[in-house]
């Protein structure tokens, strides 16, 4: 541990010195001295640029995800990005309490419901933007688009399973031969994104009717989804209901022996729902330009490829391909539902909680 | 000032100045709050006035009411083991036992359930041992509680500690050569004098559960704190989010109320001159090691086993080459907050504990119920709070370290304000008013006679605040500066995302920090005063 910090802290010192904070970017690998020519070129690019635009960013993603991303994009165009990383839905309040006083120019989302929240504040986007975007990832009155999506998905077992042999719609899996042998974290925001989706797509009878079939299976609940494919990997559970990456993130650390795959029901419907994450421009925005090129960065096929291989999450831009391994958003029968339909999670709570899945 | 003709004291307008705007600010929550739940009053009542809502509240008193004395017998157990007692290695106990306040509970909790869940870590240690293929569920109540009150504890036990160190034996000699029995003094003499600052630690405890989100989301049960959040989370609505958050604070200041209320007026400082001489020891014989035992486990489910579960993954991370990005920056801007944070709340919270023990009234019992309002709120609600305010009335200091720094005190104000009070009510006014009559004034009295004989409780304080400031995350992520990244914000950033080896990294580097001003202020006190075998 402690080495560890003592390493950091070299390497950042070092990167202290070698240039100017903030507008300036060194990346700490390359604190090359001044005398070489590299960096005399580069400090010549910076000066071109010397009217530095600033941009202020609401991000509900997690810095983890996405900082490197927008450091490439400082660095490739010079303008200095200020972010406030938070949950999407504390962003969502703040940006409701500030009103038209607010420093932000954009709103970057984990998921839909915050975008819809602050629907009011939010610009129309401009073309530029929209015609990147697959249509059906976008907000209908165009004021947001989605960046990234993340599929729902059923984690099996492969020792256990061929993926032919596993039923063709999530209703089989509430037969009893499947009685112990299911996984589920009901606390989930994305789990309960797709009981949301159960709701739209077959009404709340059916939704709490197949919620209810799972629960008398009696499935082992996992806190997220990160110990659920786990445990589906170590053959603890056969099957389990999650989003598609945890499963990529698994495989990169363990290698393509880990024992488990993603199924994406065959014949679709809301065990195969797409999800995304999502990004508007304020009204209040200073710089609605500036503020439209970070969004066709995000979309630009460089980011979406970026994205797809550090994230494993879909591309939302036609053309560009999933990460390899990645089930193709092609094959997947998705359902078409209306993004803004998916925010009334408080009611999937409620579902939840009648079932007994919640306490 | 009308109020102020009928107390014994005129207050100066010096002291209630100050003290009047600092309440204004502690108060602005609740003007918030309902602000926003006036905004569409008509759905409140139908809201609140539901069989759900009558159920959270239920959950909610159960988990209070159930903490608060779960905390409280635990923490004045320990207290007297570790100042009455010849425990083995006491003075590592003395750190050991107050490190719980030093983890942060989002971290502790996602160690819980990695670790303790049915197939987690424990599990899988155990398992081939033992036979165990599942561990009991941890989920709802009997979880809850058992967490929150090995976590809030330290709350009861640094007070009630302070106070055995301090309590002068003269007073408990004096019953027993009355005809008391030790038992008998022991209820009748200590345990009253112990009173102030058990129940003073209780109230942080009940206000500490009652706001609590990370311990009861991640074991679901569903208190007031969850409801709220589901609102923010869940349904987007402000409005009641807000009318549940105010039936909460009302809820806190009746608790407040029950605690001032047991307290009375009595008075506890001893009259004679000089100061208290050590207590006898009591020797635990046999029973020490039973003692031992139980300190040994409560330490383990603490601190050591989640310590370690933390350097694990560490060392899993570290060997697979993950990187642990920058954590420098981070760390200075902690300590940057941290350090201010408590300069602040210490510079607030001692003009408020002069003019709360000096000038009792209904001003002073107003002003000193407020200081709970912040501390009570969950963090978020607070955080929105003063969005509104920085928005509305700030604005020059929105998104600036001061609008975070008034943050920090309006949530943290109790704990370092009653480290101070305890202090001041020790001190016999009689010191401080013959200074006065030897032709000081004032001001020169405070200096030169106050600071001086409070400054180990202002140490205390200002130490508490630095290690609460380290912790906070939900009102330093929605206040900060933009780009301020600190160890808790950037912990919570790789924990939500599920990388172990670097939340690991950062909240190590966390705790360590944080535990060192505390390590440091616990052994200092034993070098003082604490050390019967020195004696």
């Amino acid at each position: 541990m402690l080495t560890f910090s003592a390493a950091t802290l070299s390497t950042v010192v070092v990167a202290a010195c070698g240039g100017k904070p903030a507008t300036t970017e060194h990346s700490p690998e390359t604190p090359a001295p001044p005398a070489e020519p590299q960096v005399v070129e580069k400090s010549v690019t910076v000066d071109i640029k010397k009217t530095v635009q600033t941009l202020t960013l609401y991000s509900g993603r997690s810095e983890k995800l996405v900082a490197p991303i927008l450091k490439t994009f400082e660095k490739s165009t010079g303008i200095d990005v200020r972010i406030k990383y938070a949950k999407s839905a504390a962003l969502a309040a703040t940006l409701l309490e500030e009103g038209d006083r607010s420093p932000a120019d954009v709103f970057y989302s984990q998921d839909p419901g915050a975008l819809g929240a602050v629907e009011p504040l939010l610009e129309k986007l401009p073309a530029s933007v929209l015609t990147r975007v697959t249509p059906w990832a976008q907000n209908h009155e165009a004021l947001w688009v989605g960046i990234t999506g993340r599929a729902r998905t059923v984690v099996y077992n492969t020792a256990k399973f061929k993926e032919s042999d596993l039923p063709d719609d999530m209703w089989s899996f509430t037969k009893s031969s499947w009685n112990g042998r299911i996984g589920w974290a009901p606390t989930n925001s994305s789990f309960q994104t797709m009981v949301t989706a159960m709701r739209v797509l077959w009404g709340d009878a059916k939704a709490e009717e197949w919620l209810r079939g799972i629960q008398a299976n009696e499935p082992t609940v996992y806190p997220k989804n990160t110990p659920l494919v786990a445990a589906a990997g170590a053959g603890e559970i056969d099957v389990g209901f999650v989003n598609h990456y945890y499963l990529h993130r698994a495989l990169a650390e363990q290698g393509d022996s880990f024992p488990a795959r993603n199924y994406h029901v065959r014949s679709g419907g809301p065990g195969a729902l797409i999800m995304v994450s999502g990004a508007g421009i304020l009204k209040t925005s200073r710089n609605p330009e500036t503020s439209a090129k970070l969004l066709s960065y995000l979309l630009s096929d460089e980011t979406q490829e970026n994205f797809a291989s550090t994230t494993y999450e879909y591309p939302l831009v036609p053309g560009v391909g999933e990460h390899k391994g990645v089930t193709p958003v092609a094959s997947i029968k998705h359902p078409s539902v209306a993004l803004a339909d998916l925010a009334d999670i408080k009611g999937s709570q409620d579902l939840l909680r009648k079932v007994g899945a919640l306490a | 000032m009308s109020l102020t003709s009928q107390e014994p004291k005129r207050v100066p307008l010096a002291a209630s100045v100050p003290a009047v705007a600092i309440t204004l600010v502690l108060v602005a929550p609740i003007v918030y709050l309902v602000i926003r739940a006036a905004g569409s009053a008509d759905s409140l009542i139908p809201f609140l006035w539901r069989p759900r809502i009558g159920a959270v509240a239920l959950r909610t008193f159960a988990l209070v009411i159930s903490v608060t004395i779960g905390a409280t017998i635990l923490g004045t157990t320990i207290a007297w083991l570790l100042s009455r007692t010849d425990l083995p290695a006491r003075r590592v106990w003395i750190i050991l036992t107050a490190i719980p306040l030093v983890i942060p509970s989002f971290v502790y909790a996602l160690v819980i359930t990695s670790a303790l869940s049915p197939r987690g870590l424990l599990q899988k240690i155990l398992g081939p041992y033992l036979g165990i293929t599942e561990l009991p569920s941890i989920y709802g109540f009997p979880g809850a509680f058992i967490s929150l009150t090995l976590l809030t504890y330290p709350y009861v036990l640094l007070p009630t500690r302070a106070a055995f160190t301090n309590l002068d034996p003269a007073m408990e000699e004096a019953s027993r050569t009355l005809g008391r029995g030790t038992w008998k003094t022991f209820v009748t003499v200590t345990i009253p004098a112990l009173r102030p600052a058990t129940a003073a630690g209780a109230l942080l405890v009940a206000l500490y559960t009652l706001s609590d989100f990370g311990a009861v989301s991640l074991l679901r049960w569903e208190t007031f704190t969850y409801a709220i959040f589901n609102q923010y989370e869940a349904a987007f609505d402000r409005a009641l989010a807000a009318a549940l958050s105010l039936v909460l604070a009302i809820t806190a200041l009746g608790i407040v109320g029950i605690e001032s209320w047991t307290r009375g007026r009595g008075r506890y400082h001893s009259i004679g001159p000089g100061s208290p001489r050590i207590s006898h020891t009591h020797n635990l014989k046999h029973w020490r090691w039973p003692a031992t035992a139980s300190l040994t486990t409560i330490s383990f489910v603490t601190t050591v086993g989640p310590m370690a579960v933390l350097s694990y993954w560490l060392a899993k991370g570290a060997l697979a080459g993950e990187s642990f990005g920058d954590l420098w920056e981070p760390l200075l801007n902690s300590l940057t907050a941290a350090i201010i944070a408590a300069g602040a709340l210490t510079a607030v919270a001692f003009p408020l504990a002069i003019f709360i023990t000096r000038y009792p009234g209904k001003l002073a019992s107003i002003i000193e119920r407020s200081t709970y309002i912040g501390f009570a709120l969950p963090g978020i609600t607070v955080a929105i709070a003063l969005v509104f305010l920085g928005i509305h009335v700030l604005y020059p200091i929105y998104q600036t370290l001061l609008l975070l720094t008034i943050a920090y005190v309006v949530l943290f104000l109790p704990t370092t304000l009653g480290s101070i009070r305890s202090g001041i009510l020790q001190l016999n006014p009689r010191i401080e008013e013959a200074a006065r009559t030897l032709g000081k004034t004032r001001m020169q009295v405070l200096l030169k006679v106050t600071v001086p004989l409070v400054r180990s409780s202002m140490l205390a304080g200002a130490a508490m605040a630095f290690l609460l400031t380290m912790k906070e995350l939900p009102a330093t992520l929605v206040l900060g500066p933009m780009d301020f990244r600190t160890l808790a914000t950037v912990t919570w950033a790789a924990a939500s995302e599920s990388f172990f080896a670097s939340a690991a990294a950062s909240s190590l580097i966390l705790i360590l920090v944080t535990a060192a001003p505390l390590t440091l202020l616990l052994t200092r006190g034993l070098r003082q005063s604490d050390s019967p075998h020195t004696y």
